[in-house]
């Protein structure tokens, strides 16, 4: 079972064998599974795995595992909508939004990459899974963790939004709320990676979970009617999404499965956490980590593990980097609701902003094929709607009541009711 | 000045299997210097013909020292200094 060929070194191209296992001891560069893609072009094609199963394991050969799938069995596959009232705002005829608002277990991306991590972490006999999170991890994992009869320790920024805590607490996980930011929270969990026996699925199976998020990939170009878009917009945290969103798309046109692989990907982040979109934008080779200020707690990443190949990604395709403020994150949470029908946390209100100005600036075009990347569901970050929003006509429960507070409100010639 | 350096998996064969060691030095880099010096093999997997590796994070006291001064930062007896591979978490 399985079409990987072990790990192999991006920097340096060392092979090692699969393991728990993600840097690379001759040069510290990471770890990364390598496939056998004339086997699975051999055995595959778009039209077997439009009969496979309707979640992210129908592209079960291009994930990492050695058995069958054993967590997250219902995960990815989420909606592409053709977002025509969200194009019209912006200029845009042919605007997508890939929604992974509604994936399952818990509503966000990250569903995909713990589904490839839980089932690995069963594969290489671990029976304890852990993770450093900015919530939406938090959420996949101790749901799935606790589906697949594992113990979980969640570390997480102390300051995290409330519904991400209790959406992890729920699960009966051990979360550790950590004094200090995503960086501190991750260098910790480093360190501990080092010493207890655990799966740190975004640590030592770093390799094997963020294959997961290829499927985001995948999907797009499957719903397209197996098509590369023109652009996909991305919010970049720790720039891993968007690394294996480029993977995704060379792997199928690799596979011949897409005729040519036109995607030019843009990183989205928050003016007050832009370390990606700040190299880009300036031109720089290296990220230069920052102390996250931001609303968008999901992205506040500072010191991104994938940026250095999350730039080369970008500059590849031609896409670009950019930032928005706070102020234009909440109006892009609700222009997205207010059009589409679809409350997106504070990393889809980042895609929405950012993606209007990219059409500003001239980089994408009126008619070109672009996919939002809308990563996680606006349940989790209510807090920060506080104040933004109209209030309930609060009435009391009689016909009258309602009927003069609405005709009040917008104006008696239009309801002609009696009573 | 005498400091602590805790040693990441893929280090740890060159330090005799140990995840702290003692190194001397009055900056961050003096430090590292001597590390290599004491134990070969170390040297060149922290550093390349450019200098710090990209997938090497420094830490003095849980601080990354690129918030500091660098390489250039100053320690004390009793700092620790961590060594960090980068390539986690998101």
């Amino acid at each position: 079972m399985g079409y990987t060929t072990g790990l192999v070194c991006r920097v340096c191209g060392r092979h090692y064998p699969e393991a728990p296992n993600y840097v690379c001891e001759d040069c510290f560069g990471p770890l990364e599974v390598a496939y056998d893609y004339e086997r699975i072009g051999h055995d595959l094609s778009p039209k077997k795995i439009s009969s496979g199963p309707k979640s992210m394991w129908r592209y079960e050969a291009l994930l990492p595992l050695q058995g069958r799938p054993r967590a997250g069995l219902h995960a990815g596959y989420t909606p592409l909508i053709h977002a025509r009232r969200l194009g019209e705002a912006l200029g845009l005829t042919r605007l997508f939004i890939k929604n992974d608002t509604v994936n399952v277990p818990s509503l966000s991306f990250k569903d995909r990459v713990v589904s490839v991590a839980v089932s690995k972490a069963l594969e290489f006999g671990f029976e304890t899974v852990a993770c450093a999170s900015t919530g939406n991890l938090a959420n996949s994992l101790a749901s799935q963790a606790t589906a697949a009869g594992l113990r979980s320790f969640i570390f997480i920024p102390a300051n995290l939004e409330e519904a991400k805590i209790t959406g992890t607490l729920v699960y009966d996980s051990q979360v550790v709320a950590v004094d200090g930011n995503y960086d501190d929270v991750n260098r910790l969990c480093s360190e501990l990676a080092s010493a207890y026996p655990w799966a740190f699925v975004n640590i030592n199976l770093r390799p094997y979970y963020s294959e997961g998020s290829k499927t985001f990939a995948f999907e797009i170009a499957e719903q397209l009617g197996w098509e590369s878009p023109d652009h996909v917009v991305i919010p970049v945290a720790g720039c891993s999404l968007l690394t294996k969103i480029w993977k995704g798309f060379k792997e199928l046109e690799r596979l011949g499965w897409i005729k040519r692989n036109s995607a030019r990907l843009y990183a989205a982040q928050a003016s007050g956490c832009s370390p990606v979109s700040s190299a880009v934008k300036n031109g720089w080779d290296t990220i230069r980590p920052v102390k996250p200020r931001t609303i968008a707690k999901s992205l506040a990443i500072g010191n991104p593990a994938d940026g250095y190949f999350g730039l080369q990604a970008i500059r590849e395709t031609g896409g670009y980097g950019e930032d928005v403020s706070d102020r234009e994150i909440l109006d892009g949470i609700l222009l997205l609701a207010r059009t589409e029908g679809i409350f997106a946390e504070t990393a889809g209100g980042v895609v929405v902003a950012v993606t209007r100005k990219l059409v500003e600036q001239g980089r994408i075009g009126r008619d070109h094929l672009t996919v939002l990347a809308i990563t996680g569901n606006g349940l989790k970050t209510q807090e920060i709607l506080a104040g933004k929003t109209q209030q309930p006509l609060r009435i009391s429960a009689s016909f009258e009541a309602f009927a003069e507070r609405i005709e009040k409100t917008e104006g008696r010639q239009q309801y002609g009711c009696a009573g | 000045m005498a400091v602590l350096v805790r040693i990441p998996i893929p280090l740890r064969r060159f330090v005799e299997g140990r995840s702290v060691v003692e190194a001397q030095g009055r900056t961050v880099s003096q430090v590292l210097g001597d590390l290599g010096f004491r134990y070969p093999g170390v040297q060149q997997r922290l550093y390349d013909s450019s200098g710090l590796r990209p997938f090497v994070n420094i830490y003095l006291n849980d601080e990354d020292i690129r918030f500091l001064s660098g390489e250039d930062t100053p320690v004390k007896d009793g700092d620790l200094i961590s060594v960090v591979p980068a390539i986690a978490g998101g």
